[in-house]
């Protein structure tokens, strides 16, 4: 099912802890402008379909999909929104375009987290109603426990886990849309403020705002347009279970799950050899270790070991989130996966600047919709 | 690229009900079960599962399609939520069929659900915040207020009065009589009861009105190739079309939606359908109000505009009529759990076409219906076309 549809505009703006001047419809105003501009498409004439992704509460307005086809250019047009992971808005877009009903899909997503004064309370309110919210758990200490869980049954370290979010903001160094750059040292993890046993304040992503735009076309259209369209190769998507005492703690089932669904649509069998690097959430430093093992980039229990080797620097075997990551970009809420999506597109397109990475064919993204939900997506990309 | 042929092939609804015991997880499992039993399937058959359900505020549920997940069959598999307001009913069975046409995916599991009884001490409380924090929220709208106007708009333009729009609502309930699941049916009522209930923002009536419900609503979609095994009649989703227009509503003629005309275009050019008047039997339009049945015919290219309120009048749209409309109850007469009131449309498209509608039954062996749903800020329409 390779090379049905292919991404052929990008548009991003840069991401930043605050943005007080704009609001978020001037900064999917902004992505949506570089995004047909990169695609040489005129929205109202050429783009058939616009998917967007976002959730009511985040945005501080019921049915928000009311408001976002004018800054797009979709008025009178199909447009839908998904609440979920901006890699889920990618697989509605995909199969738009895959069953054949329209052509060109412009797909977008935004945070404006800075925006929301009480982000705890109100992933608060994703917990389960009668079993989980009464216990009033902050996100920070669930993500803790996992955390927990997690160094216990793959042996990790908080050293490992410390090692990511260095690796990770000094890549965000070279990103110029990073809002989180920075040279520290594992050690400055270890020694920041303890959050939540045993998460730090560096192990966590701080959030940012920022918006993305993708132009996504069939084939033939794709190949009309751009001499590297980037084709989506395999995509997959998993839950597992929403209430927390029901659900695997330590392994990442949803990520084995729409990991194993993308590579099997992208045939590929094995992808330490067959994917030349990776965009992986990297919301907490521990997360970008569990995914890597249940992407199949590892075996259990290996992703600390490989990533003290340097497999996943930016010179190494695995380049893992040379962008920087969350934990260096900054986090966009449901709008992460976007991004990693258009870093990947971006180095296979070889248009990456001073983190370009030589020599690449496959890229793999993935996103998850962080604490509390098990809900998580892949895209295989090629150029 | 090909674009494969779907089917539904199983439906199942929960009664809808004023203030459901259950949760809204398990207003999902019951419906599911059903949709899954009627077709001989377990959830080890589904591939994939979408769900559809309207404001999370309603239950005070953020990232409420997670929540659901499990509920509705969405268990380690995989599984998203589809959301266009009020419209997304007939999306989801959409969203589910581009699962499926695209190849990606042989058995989908459509399951939509609402539980509006959650929101104290009324949901107009949570649609408080669907207007502009700028420009509008400072007002206070609600709903009725802006759909009074919607309504005070289509009456002005084609000189109709209430009594016309009225008929719409006694059809609705009277025909809900028939439904095993419904909240309002009502045999026995009358052009005078509508017409004498409380005024809520004129010309709304409190009769004019679908009432505050919970419930859901589940399908089962198929590839062509299961579905000639497993199903002795498949329905097919002949055409599906779907349209938003601007979110600056005050800036728009009311009088028409030219949102759902644009998705019933796209449908029916899918569906290959150039005289909708004729090659369509049987229509399932969005009615939260009266009114909108009527708004929304003229919409799906069925009546001429501002015409639907007589053919009403001469008895079309009667379940015996040349064109029934809303021979299920609708809205008005089975209730409005928003999400699921929209898939009980498509849900009773398909008990009609393989005429299994028991006492609803459309006469005259019905090949092909209609259904649309409708929201946003009077923005969107959803459009699904399926035919035997």
């Amino acid at each position: 099912m390779s090379e049905n549809v292919a991404i052929v505009g990008i548009g991003y703006t840069s991401f930043r802890p605050l943005t007080p001047e704009l609001s978020y419809k001037e900064l999917m105003y902004e992505a949506a402008v570089k995004a047909y501009e990169d695609a040489g498409l005129d929205p109202r004439r050429d783009v058939d379909s616009f998917v967007t992704v976002a959730e009511d509460l985040i945005e501080g307005t019921s049915i928000f999909d009311e408001y976002v086809p004018d800054q797009l250019g979709g008025l009178l047009k199909p447009n839908v929104t998904i609440p979920g992971e901006a890699i889920h808005g990618l697989a509605t877009a995909y199969m738009q375009i895959a069953s054949g009903i329209v052509d060109v899909v412009a797909l977008e997503a935004h945070s404006k987290a800075s925006n929301v004064l009480t982000l705890p309370y109100i992933t608060a309110y994703a917990m389960d109603p009668v079993l989980n919210r009464p216990l009033g758990a902050n996100p920070a200490f669930i993500a803790g426990m996992e955390m927990t869980r997690y160094l216990h049954v793959s042996g990790a370290t908080r050293e490992q886990c410390a090692l990511v979010v260095a690796k990770n903001k000094r890549n965000a160094l070279y990103n110029p849309a990073a809002a989180y750059g920075a040279a520290i040292e594992a050690e400055d993890v270890l020694n920041a403020e303890m959050i939540a046993y045993p998460l730090t304040q560096q192990d966590i992503s701080p959030h940012a705002d920022g918006a993305i735009v993708l132009v996504l076309a069939a084939a033939d259209v794709a190949e009309s347009l751009t001499d590297v369209p980037i084709w989506i190769r395999g995509i997959g998507w998993c839950n597992d279970s929403p209430t927390l005492e029901t659900r695997a703690w330590g392994r990442a089932i949803y990520a084995e799950e729409a990991g194993k669904r993308a590579y099997r649509m992208a045939g590929i069998r094995n992808p330490t050899e067959e994917v030349d690097f990776a965009e992986i959430d990297d919301a907490y430093s521990y997360k970008e270790l569990q995914h890597l093992e249940a992407l199949g980039f590892c075996r259990f229990g290996e992703a600390g070991l490989i990533t003290a080797e340097g497999v996943t620097d930016v010179n190494g075997i695995l380049p893992v989130n040379v962008s920087g990551g969350s934990l260096g970009v900054g986090h966009l809420l449901d709008a992460s996966g976007l991004r990693a999506v258009a870093e990947v597109a971006m180095q296979l397109r070889g248009e990456a600047g001073a983190r370009q990475l030589p020599d690449i064919e496959t890229g793999l993204a993935f996103g998850w919709r962080g604490v509390p939900s098990t809900s998580g997506a892949a895209v295989v990309l090629s150029n | 690229m090909g674009m494969r042929k779907v089917a539904v092939v199983g439906a199942g609804m929960t009664k809808f009900v004023r203030r459901a015991q259950e949760t809204g997880k398990e207003l999902s499992y019951e419906a599911t079960k059903m949709a899954l039993d009627y077709c001989d399937l377990t959830l080890n058959d589904v591939d994939c599962v979408v769900h559809g359900t309207a404001p999370d505020t309603f239950d005070g549920v953020h990232m409420k399609g997670e929540y659901l997940s499990d509920g509705s069959g969405g268990w380690r598999k995989p599984y998203t939520r589809c959301y266009v307001g009020g419209g997304t009913g007939v999306f989801t069975p959409i969203h589910g069929w581009y699962h499926v046409a695209s190849g990606m995916f042989d058995i989908c599991l459509v399951v939509c659900e609402e539980k509006m009884s959650s929101c104290q001490p009324h949901p107009q409380g949570a649609f408080l915040t669907i207007f502009d924090h700028t420009t509008e929220r400072p007002l206070g709208p609600n709903l009725l207020w802006i759909f009074a106007m919607e309504m005070n708009r289509y009456m002005h333009t084609y000189g109709l009065k209430k009594e016309d729009i009225a008929l719409v609502s006694v059809k609705n309930k009277r025909n809900a009589a028939n439904h095993p699941c419904s909240l309002l049916g009502d045999a026995d009522i009358t052009l005078e009861d509508v017409l004498n209930s409380e005024v809520l923002a004129w010309p709304v009536q409190r009769l004019d009105v679908s009432p505050v419900t919970d419930g859901a609503v589940a399908l089962v979609l198929a590839a062509e190739h299961v579905a000639r095994r497993i199903s002795d009649k498949p329905v097919w989703i002949e055409g599906v079309g779907w349209n938003l227009d601007t979110a600056y509503w005050t800036n728009r003629d009311l009088c028409y939606p030219r949102y759902v005309e644009n998705a019933a275009r796209m449908a029916y050019d899918m569906a290959g359908i150039t005289e909708p008047r004729k090659q369509i039997h049987i229509a399932e339009p969005y009615d939260p109000f009266d009114y909108k049945e009527l708004h929304h015919l003229e919409g799906l290219q069925l009546f001429d505009r501002g015409k639907a309120p007589e053919a009403t009048a001469l008895g079309i749209t009667q379940r015996d009529g040349d064109l029934p409309v809303c021979p299920s109850g609708g809205l008005l007469g089975v209730g409005n759990p928003i999400a699921a009131a929209g898939l009980m449309k498509v849900a009773e498209l398909f008990w009609q076409l393989r005429e299994e509608a028991g006492a609803r039954q459309v006469p005259g062996q019905p090949k092909r219906g209609v259904a649309q749903a409708w929201g946003d800020l009077m923005q969107v329409g959803t459009v699904i076309v399926m035919g035997v």
